[in-house]
């Protein structure tokens, strides 16, 4: 058996349309970028463009008159701008879970999707920073949540878990960075060799670092690729954690729960999933990428999103369970009562009912594999996941310890044109990105190729010892296990 | 197998470049480069393959060591950042919680992590950027169109001028005998 061969026992499969040649994948994937934008990409560019007006207007109406334009008010100080902050982050989570965690676990398939994965955590986070930025009422001073010698001399607290949440997004942004730009570089370098004009050349030149192919270079480069996804596996876990921790030190029934960071990380990568998928379904169908990203990838993400939703819908199960269990009357009061029954049941049934029934339809392969069922369920998901955030956020606020104290928060017009405008943010740069950047990693997806493989077509009897115990970590490396390669 | 200059005669050769057309085949020229001795010499792929390392005999990379140095700068300059801030030059009480470790060590957990984190990230960036020396955006190889295939589906062994066992005649022969689809010498005007 050759080891580029699917083992279809398995059920494993080509990860490119079988016979395809390496200059087809890169001609597939450049030519995103040197083509004119299909119509299609104008029509969302458009739409994109004008929710960015939206935001802006929003923004700059709220550094006019101050948080008041926003329905935040006594008993909910912690309203949309926090849901909106905690789903984009979340989002954020999957890019790095597709390009971290399952570059750990060799997971081949990943190659097709994990470009795309890791610039919707940039533009994701991005989005989510906005918001911790707008909703300080000063935005000027936000320079007072860094380490900054300030005019009243005065540091943060560093007990603080809004600070911690300061450290673990800025440093979650900061890596996923550095993350995405050292997998650019090979690719830049081949938009840089193919360019057509000076100006191309010059600007891909500039950003490729003059990267050779040379394998002196690959030998660091692929150490630095397995630390970067190996420091990110704990990083991300660490981040939506620490989200977590907003809530979960406080004395709030709703936020003060041990269950919070497993259930908010397990949440953040269903979430992601679902956006990934969203915009992955788009980009396929605008740019006709069915070449590289296959039903196969789309199919094995919808276990992703099953999984997850189940892991999601555990949680909200085991809240219930223990607020019952504890005995204590005001958590009982909250979540037996204030969840499903108060003002906010249909937000907390637009919370379970896509996150948990929805996503169970991929029990079924016939809805694993269809597209128009995918496209919906992942909006449907996303949808859910903004409700968990607003359940967990403003229906934990809204009755807490006092009834005199009770109230009920109404968003304004600006709340809305604030989060629907980042939503316009995010799309804007992607289609951006899609443009002017491979999409998909050429590099990638080339090592996951049979072609790729030394032993290839060519004598295999000869290269064949599967006696030999020597022979095979090497014949299992030159498989292709290892996505890039490892050593 | 045709073998040509790149600019006129009068030059210096800097670089003899071979293409071939498989993975497979430039790993078995590499390997015959190796076990001819050569030390300044190179392969150029579009994608690292697999047993190259071992073909070239290249040592394992020292990244992780450079790696190791951040993490533990992040590690304790994340430590003396804050035990210095809240417990030393402004000590900070809140929650009635002593201010400075070992007693609030715990809750400087998070930020230990995120910096030590942090500071790994830009070790293994630059670090890698320092073992490779990049960025170089000049270099002999890009005076040959042919390889800008390298980036794209083609396989090249560079071996440079520089090397002892240099010889335009003697190296050429060599990767013309390993089958290489086209040699090329590149050459650069005597200064």
């Amino acid at each position: 058996m050759a080891y580029w061969k699917p083992i279809t026992e398995l059920g494993e499969a080509h990860l490119v349309k079988e016979g395809s040649t390496l200059a087809e994948v890169t001609e597939d994937i450049v030519k995103v970028t040197e083509n004119p934008a299909p119509r299609g990409w104008w029509i969302l560019f458009g739409i994109a463009m004008s929710l960015v007006g939206i935001f802006t207007f929003c923004v700059g109406y709220l550094f006019y008159r101050g948080v008041g334009v926003w329905g935040n008010t006594a008993p909910v100080y912690w309203a949309w701008d926090i849901t909106n902050f905690v789903w984009w982050v979340g989002i954020g989570h999957a890019g790095t879970l597709i390009s971290a965690i399952l570059f750990i676990f060799r997971q081949k398939w990943r190659t097709a999707i994990n470009r795309f994965a890791e610039a919707m955590t940039i533009f994701a986070v991005i989005c989510a920073l906005i918001f911790p930025g707008i909703h300080v009422g000063r935005p000027w001073l936000l320079y007072y949540v860094f380490p900054f010698p300030n005019q009243m001399t005065l540091w943060p607290n560093f007990k603080s878990p809004l600070l911690w949440d300061v450290f673990a997004v800025g440093t979650y942004f900061t890596v996923s960075l550095l993350f995405w730009y050292t997998g650019l570089i090979p690719d830049l370098a081949t938009l840089r060799d193919r360019s057509l004009t000076k100006w191309r050349q010059r600007i891909y030149g500039f950003f490729a670092l003059g990267w050779r192919g040379s394998n002196r270079h690959w030998r660091n480069y692929e150490r630095a690729y397995l630390i970067l996804a190996a420091i990110s596996t704990p990083l991300v876990l660490s981040v939506h954690s620490v989200v977590s921790m907003d809530f979960a030190t406080s004395v709030i029934p709703g936020w003060h729960t041990t269950i919070f960071p497993p259930y908010f990380v397990a949440g953040a990568i269903f979430s992601g999933f679902a956006m990934v998928e969203t915009v992955l379904l788009i980009a396929r169908s605008v740019f006709k990428l069915q070449r590289v990203v296959m039903m196969r990838h789309l199919e094995l993400m919808n276990k992703f999103i099953l999984l997850t939703s189940l892991l999601v819908g555990y949680a909200y199960a085991m809240e219930f369970f223990m607020a019952w269990y504890s005995g204590n009357p005001y958590e009982m009061a909250h979540f037996l009562h204030n969840r499903p029954t108060g003002p906010y049941w249909w937000a907390w049934l637009w919370m379970v009912i896509p996150n948990c029934v929805v996503p169970q339809l991929y029990w079924f392969k016939r809805c694993r594999t269809s597209i128009p069922l995918m496209f919906v369920v992942s909006i449907l998901v996303n949808i859910g996941m903004w409700f968990e955030r607003f359940v967990i956020i403003v229906s934990s606020l809204n009755r807490d310890f006092l009834p005199s104290s009770w109230g009920i928060f109404r968003p304004t017009i600006i709340d809305v044109g604030t989060f629907v405008g980042t939503i316009g943010v995010f799309f804007t740069l992607f289609l951006l990105f899609m443009r002017w950047l491979p999409m998909v990693s050429m590099t990638e997806v080339k090592a996951t190729m049979p072609q790729a493989d030394p032993h290839y077509g060519h004598g295999e009897e000869k290269h064949e010892e599967p006696h030999d115990p020597d022979h095979v970590p090497d014949a299992a490396v030159a498989g292709g296990l290892v996505p890039g390669g490892a050593e | 197998m045709e073998a040509k200059a790149t600019k006129s005669s009068g030059a210096v050769p800097t670089v003899i470049l071979a293409e071939f057309d498989s993975a497979r085949d430039v790993l078995h020229a590499a390997e015959k480069v190796q076990a001819a001795g050569y030390r300044n010499w190179d392969t150029h792929t579009p994608f690292p393959v697999h047993g190259m390392d071992r073909a070239m005999g290249l040592k394992d990379s020292r990244l992780g060591w450079i790696v190791l140095a951040f993490a533990l700068t992040g590690l304790s300059g994340a430590f003396v950042m804050m035990h210095w801030m809240n417990g030393v030059d402004y000590v900070t009480v809140v929650g009635d919680k002593p201010p400075g470790a070992p007693q609030t060590l715990p809750s400087m957990v998070p930020i230990l992590f995120e910096l030590t984190i942090l500071l790994s990230a830009f070790g293994a960036v630059l670090g890698m950027f320092g073992l490779n020396k990049l960025p170089r955006h000049n270099h002999p190889l890009f005076e040959s169109e042919r390889f800008r295939a390298a980036t794209d589906d083609k396989f090249f062994i560079s071996i440079e001028a520089e090397d002892p066992k240099f010889d335009v005649v003697r190296t050429r022969e060599l990767l013309e005998g390993v089958h290489a689809a086209h040699v090329e010498v590149i050459e650069e005007e005597p200064e």
